[in-house]
């Protein structure tokens, strides 16, 4: 599944959810549910929220696996795998396992990308090995 | 009389409103606040007014607004 398309069933999933971003390993933006004209700035903003969460928490070696931010105003969840991070905001006062649950589930959804099947060798017709023998 | 009826009814809906106000006020306050999970299974919480949230809390905000400018 490429990864606009997990953002995409993921908002359709949970109504909770209004914006939602991927980040990889660098930072650069996978997929947004957000337009071209926010979507940088929403990316910018969530690499420096994850950035000073590990400082917050007094762990900056790497080992976050999830937090949520919550204020008055709504909620931002990070939840991050080993080669990326993906963000979401809510409203006020989320079901904060549920959206967790859901935002595990999308980025399972990327480790679980299956490589493209190699084609297979083209098998030569008996007609063609017996003209190449004569 | 009557008038005087109608000031005090006046004066319980407006403390009243008042007061819900500052209860939501005080308890969208007591909201704010920074859960984070590692990956060992512990959990930090950071509560509104400690300096460790102070720093991500804005962010928080920024990424909200800008959510749904």
């Amino acid at each position: 599944m490429d990864a606009a398309q997990a953002l995409t069933d993921l908002t359709e999933i949970s109504s909770q959810i209004e914006a939602a971003i991927v980040l990889d390993a660098e930072g650069s933006t996978l997929a947004s549910t957000l337009d071209e004209q926010r979507g940088p700035e929403f990316a910018q903003v969530v690499q420096e929220l994850v950035a000073a969460v590990k400082r917050a928490s007094g762990n900056e070696e790497g080992e976050l696996a999830q937090a949520e931010i919550a204020t008055g105003e709504g909620s931002v969840f990070l939840v991050r795998d080993e080669q990326r991070t993906i963000a979401a905001t809510t409203g006020p006062e989320p079901t904060v396992g549920l959206v967790f649950y859901d935002l595990k589930s999308c980025l399972r959804s990327f480790a679980e990308e299956k490589p493209k099947p190699k084609p297979r060798a083209r098998r030569v017709k008996k007609d063609e090995e017996a003209g190449a023998s004569a | 009389m009557p008038r005087r009826r109608v000031v005090t009814g006046l004066v319980l809906v407006a403390s009243s409103l008042a007061g819900a106000v500052a209860i939501r006020r005080r308890s969208a306050r007591r909201r704010d606040r920074v859960d984070v999970y590692f990956e060992d299974g512990s959990m930090v919480s950071l509560g509104d007014g400690s300096p460790e949230a102070s720093t991500v809390l804005p962010l928080a905000r920024r990424a909200l607004e800008t959510a749904r400018s």
